[in-house]
């Protein structure tokens, strides 16, 4: 399927500020599953820098400076993506007792490596609340590592009530979930805790996801705004997998993926963003539409 | 002097010693297992023992005075962040040089393999992927700082100075209890020691062959300059603040290294490379000592949270044109649980056993190393695997596995639940050494801090250090906590050292020291600090008229009083109540500023700044008002005139001064015209007039020049227009003209600066102003445009 994708984020401040260098997670990622066929994004006022660089974990990303003050900054992508269909794979991951041999078979730090996915990260930190309700959606001993993940994945979309007013990009991700509710950055947040508490490595995808639905499918949640769902280590001959726990579904080629970290602090689209006294407004608008193709 | 005291001899230092009594199964650096005095201290220990008791109260006094003098403290942490007077136990600890070499070869060796740890962890990873190292504790770690991953230091080396935590066991052998990377602290107050303890021992420290220590900082100094390779640009100390607990030292080195001393508010990042803000503009820095820990050095890559980094700072790494002392990310070298993987490592990277060992530790995220802290639990210490302080540290939560299992149900439990997070380490039991308490030599656990500078020929120790005495007898190390001390370290030589100071020797090239622009945010503090010291006299000033009035007519609704109490200058404050608070709270602000700026101070300017807010918390607590209020707030001008008189007849004219000097003119000029305005006023109260002449200390020059009664025209006159009078508004245009004209760019391409047109107009006007010219009208305007002056001069030089 091949989409055209529009992101605009604009910030306005009250007081201007008095310049600011920024780092931009917003342009879709060329990997296996996605082809990226033009990218262009247009920011205003015109930085003083503009660098490309690559990030630890292998994400594109953009580092603008502004040096003279200004009260507003708009960010604007345009890209067209080609996103291929997820093939269908039979299970062979682990139990859940095998993962953890696997793991600690392997003497690796590279960026792909589970474990930069296992230990606390920035904004998800072990919580007992998290190991109790992933404990809860186990089956038995012998249950796959992938089964398990989809399992957990659809609890929470079960259990959890999207909503976006109630949390902001801020709210720790154990608070969002005492209440069962918020958006998809709380469900992934959440999902991550989980199953990292089980033992199963996981983290943070931000992209994009199709606005319009398919002829006689409901609207997905979470698509006015940038997306996030999950990836977990399902052991070395299944690799990581990536799953949507704000719609309980498994990612598809209606999921255009942006960068992976840990965490939302990985990847935030806009981070180094000014806090000023007198406050700030921003704004985000998404547009992800099909153009048809394969 | 006769050589030969009545006191001195064995004899002496047997009564020395009679108390001194060192527990037993634990080694003691004064004495052996016999009770003898070891070689390295006798003469020392005989010095001592010929003085009267009285006599060595008496130089410990001085060492302490020293201390205080030059404003040497310890920020506490927790309650009110108080200043804590520096915690000096007076008896060094002595180290033959033999000895010292022993120790020195060993950490020489540790730190080459700290080196290797660092460059292999952020380069080629051969420690993980051979299985030497757990990737599972690297990748938990907070100090790994993935976006270093892959990026190679602009000198090529991660390290270039480090201190490591060392302590003698029972068995006389030297151990390493941890290594300090991240931005070892204590080196500038191991210069502090020295000083104050040779003040203690004067003749003696002239005599004994001890080390120097100002050889090594000058290694050092050549080091971090030469990191700046042939580029033009600046070595800077980058401090968390004046609230930071070792911010003193950052200051005291900064002014000994002649670094600039820098906070993250005071640099920048354009196309890679860092600039620090002047008064003259943007100035290039490419080597920065760093004070901060590496996660808050940028909030761009690192922890966002922070607001004392740079953003971009790790960019300019990146591209090479900035070397950071130590490396971004090698902080991970302190993880406390990497200890238990050093032997190994010292075999992979080196091909040699470790010369030093390090406390044994064990990583309880290994199943066999579990079972083993679990099964000797009693003797163990069990920690947080991942922390980066001492062991012993106030904030430390290590404790003794037998203490952890009275409270802990279930130890097991709580070692299989956390394995990964925890380390047993052996308890180990310090060596003591002698502090003077109560008059008597007693023993006291110690471990010796030692730093290693890199130099173009390879490591370099400091001889000497920084001991952290115990408070208590209780030799075992866990009771070395919370209220130790501090103590010099002297290594002992054969024979006679070298006098080392840090001036270069008269062979070498004469080398013109580079001129180095002020700091916007140090130009901006001692500004304000002109401005806050004379807004505390003014309210001073104007107090004292108010209670002398009232203690006069013993009330204080008279119209005159009536009219000062609405005066703007108090914000609407009752002048007996209220505007001391409005004074205290001017001296605080005057401190803060002044804190900030401590690298540029005079200790005795300091030391006056402080006596004066402490003075006016005194003076102003629970005074009646009338006749004893105006007595103390007397007292308080003296102190504020003492502090200004010191400033102005000592400091150097640096821009530094200036800037302090134009603050000052210009919240002089502000109070004034605001001052005049409002008593001057054709409306104002009989006696207002006399008031603004005696709040503008101008009574006894009135009465000389004019011979009359106060009049409108004759105050005006002597208060803002006479350009012979220091208080007059004219005058502090004058002195304000004069002072800018100095500072970069005061003339610019096309003429004279904005700033220099606006006070050089403004000052015109008043000159030739005719008194009555200058109503409360024209005296407000004046008011607004020395705020405007003040903008002007805070957008072309304070930011």
């Amino acid at each position: 399927m091949i989409y055209d994708i529009k992101l605009s984020i604009q910030y306005v401040y009250r007081a201007a500020v008095a310049g600011g260098r920024h780092v931009l997670y917003m342009t879709p990622s060329q990997t296996s599953q996605q082809r990226v066929i033009t990218s262009l994004l247009d920011i205003t006022p015109a930085p003083d820098e503009r660098i490309a660089k690559t990030d630890f974990f292998g994400n594109t990303a953009v580092e603008v400076a502004f040096r003279a003050p200004h009260e507003e900054i708009a960010f604007r992508l345009r890209a067209r993506v080609e996103r291929l269909a997820e093939e269908e794979a039979p299970d062979v991951s682990p139990s859940l007792r095998e993962l953890m041999d696997e793991i600690a078979g392997l003497r690796s730090l590279t960026p792909d490596s589970p474990y930069h996915f296992l230990a606390d990260s920035p904004r998800v930190k072990a919580r007992p609340e998290f190991k109790d309700y992933a404990r809860a959606q186990l089956a038995d001993a012998a249950q796959s590592v992938r089964a398990i993940v989809e399992a957990v994945g659809m609890a929470l979309d079960r259990d959890m009530t999207f909503d976006p007013g109630s949390t902001n990009v801020d709210t720790p991700p154990e608070e969002a979930f005492a209440e069962r509710h918020g958006v998809c950055q709380d469900f992934s947040h959440i999902m991550i805790g989980c199953l990292r508490s089980i033992g199963i490595p996981a983290g943070y995808v931000s992209g994009f996801l199709r606005t319009q639905p398919p002829e006689g499918e409901e609207r997905l949640e979470g698509a006015d705004a940038m997306h996030a769902w999950v990836r977990a280590w399902c052991g070395v001959a299944t690799g990581w997998i990536e799953f949507d726990p704000t719609n309980g579904i498994p990612v598809s080629d209606q999921h255009i993926a942006v960068a992976h970290g840990r965490d939302y602090g990985d990847v935030a689209p806009v981070r180094g963003v000014v806090r000023t006294s007198g406050g700030q407004a921003s704004k985000q608008a998404v547009d992800v539409i099909p153009l048809g193709g394969s | 002097m006769s050589s030969v005291k009545p006191n001195s001899g064995p004899d002496a230092v047997a009564r020395l010693l009679a108390g001194y009594r060192p527990l037993p199964g634990v080694s003691d650096e004064l004495v052996d297992a016999a009770g003898a005095v070891r070689p390295a201290w006798r003469a020392f220990i005989n010095h001592v023992a010929a003085m009267s008791p009285e006599e060595i109260s008496h130089r410990i006094e001085q060492g302490d005075q020293y201390l205080r003098d030059a404003g040497v403290f310890f920020r506490q942490y927790g309650d009110g962040q108080a200043e804590r007077a520096w915690p000096l136990s007076h008896i060094p600890v002595l180290v033959h040089e033999k000895e010292w070499a022993t120790i020195t070869e060993g950490l020489i060796q540790r730190a080459d393999l700290l080196e290797s740890i660092v460059a292999d962890l952020y380069g080629d990873q051969r420690l993980v992927q051979e299985g030497h190292l757990p990737a599972s504790l690297v990748a938990m770690s907070p100090e790994w700082l993935r976006p270093l991953v892959g990026v190679r230091p602009r000198s090529g080396r991660f390290l270039h100075f480090i201190a490591f935590e060392i302590a003698r066991g029972p068995d006389g052998q030297w151990w390493v209890l941890g290594d300090r990377v991240q931005a070892p602290s204590g080196a500038g107050f191991a210069l502090e020691n020295r000083v104050a303890t040779a003040r203690v021992f004067p003749d003696h420290f002239a005599r004994a062959n001890i080390h120097r220590l100002a050889g090594f900082f000058r290694a050092f100094r050549d080091t971090m300059n030469d990191l700046r390779g042939d580029t033009d640009s600046r070595v800077g100390i980058l401090t968390p603040g004046r609230l930071n607990d070792t911010y003193f030292e950052h200051a005291y080195i900064a002014r000994y290294l002649g670094f600039m001393l820098l906070e993250g508010e005071d640099l920048t990042v354009e196309n890679g490379q860092v600039m620090v803000r002047t008064i003259a503009g943007l100035e290039p820095v490419s080597v920065l000592w760093r004070r901060i820990d590496a996660a808050f050095a940028d909030p761009l890559e690192l922890n966002e949270q922070s607001r004392l980094g740079v953003p971009g700072l790790v960019e300019a790494v990146r591209r090479g044109q900035l070397a950071v002392v130590n490396a971004l990310g090698s902080g991970i070298l302190e993880t406390r649980a990497l200890l238990a993987f050093m032997p190994r490592m010292a075999q992979a990277l080196l091909d040699e056993p470790l010369k030093l060992p390090n406390i044994a530790t064990w990583w309880c995220g290994q199943e066999s190393e579990r079972a083993h802290v679990l099964a000797h639990a009693d003797r163990m210490m069990i920690g947080e695997a991942l922390s980066t302080r001492m062991l012993f540290d106030s904030e430390d939560s290590t404790e003794l596995g037998a203490t952890l299992a009275e409270r802990q149900q279930n130890l097991g439990e709580m070692i299989d639940q956390r394995g990964a997070m925890l380390v047993g380490q052996e308890a180990v039991t310090l060596s003591t050494t002698p502090a003077m308490v109560d008059g008597a030599l007693t023993p006291r656990p110690m471990s010796l801090r030692v730093f290693l500078a890199r130099t173009p020929r390879g490591w370099r120790a400091m001889p000497g250090g920084y001991a952290r005495i115990g408070h208590s007898q209780d030799a075992t190390a866990i009771a070395m906590q919370r209220g130790g001390s501090v103590a010099d370290v002297w290594v002992l030589s054969d024979k006679p050292v070298k006098n080392e100071t840090l001036l270069p020797s008269p062979a070498a090239p004469y080398k013109r020291s580079r001129r180095v622009e002020l700091p916007s945010r140090a130009a901006d503090n001692l500004f304000w600090m002109g401005r806050y010291v004379e807004r505390a006299e003014g309210l001073i000033r104007m107090l004292r008229a108010w209670h002398v009035r009232l203690a006069e007519t013993g009330r204080d609704d008279t119209p005159l009083l009536g009219h000062v109490r609405a005066f703007p200058g108090f914000h609407g404050a009752d002048p007996t109540s209220e505007a001391p608070a409005a004074l205290l709270s001017s001296i605080s602000a005057a401190t803060a500023s002044a804190t900030q700026v401590r690298d540029r101070f005079s200790i005795d300017g300091w030391t006056a700044l402080n006596d004066l807010a402490a003075s006016a918390r005194a003076e102003l607590a629970d005074v009646s008002p009338g006749h004893e209020s105006a007595r103390a707030l007397g007292r308080l001008l003296h102190k504020v005139t003492g502090f200004s008189g010191l400033v102005h007849d000592n400091m150097y004219r640096f821009a530094g001064w200036r800037f302090l000097t134009i603050g000052r003119a210009l919240e002089r000029a502000i109070n004034m015209s605001e001052a005049l305005a409002w008593f001057a006023d054709e409306g104002a109260p009989d006696g207002a007039l006399d008031l603004v002449v005696e709040v503008g200390d101008s009574v006894l020059t009135h009465r000389r020049l004019f011979a009359v009664a106060t009049s409108r025209s004759t105050v005006i006159d002597l208060l803002a227009c006479d350009a012979n009078n220091p208080r007059s508004v004219l005058y502090q245009l004058e002195e304000m003209k004069e002072q800018v004209a100095f500072l970069p760019g005061a003339q610019e391409a096309d003429g004279m600066s904005e700033l220099s047109r606006a006070i050089l107009k403004l000052q015109a006007d008043v000159a030739v102003a005719a008194p009555e010219s200058l109503d409360t009208s024209r005296l407000s305007e004046v008011r607004v445009e020395l705020w405007r002056v003040s903008d002007l001069l805070t957008q072309a030089y304070l930011r």
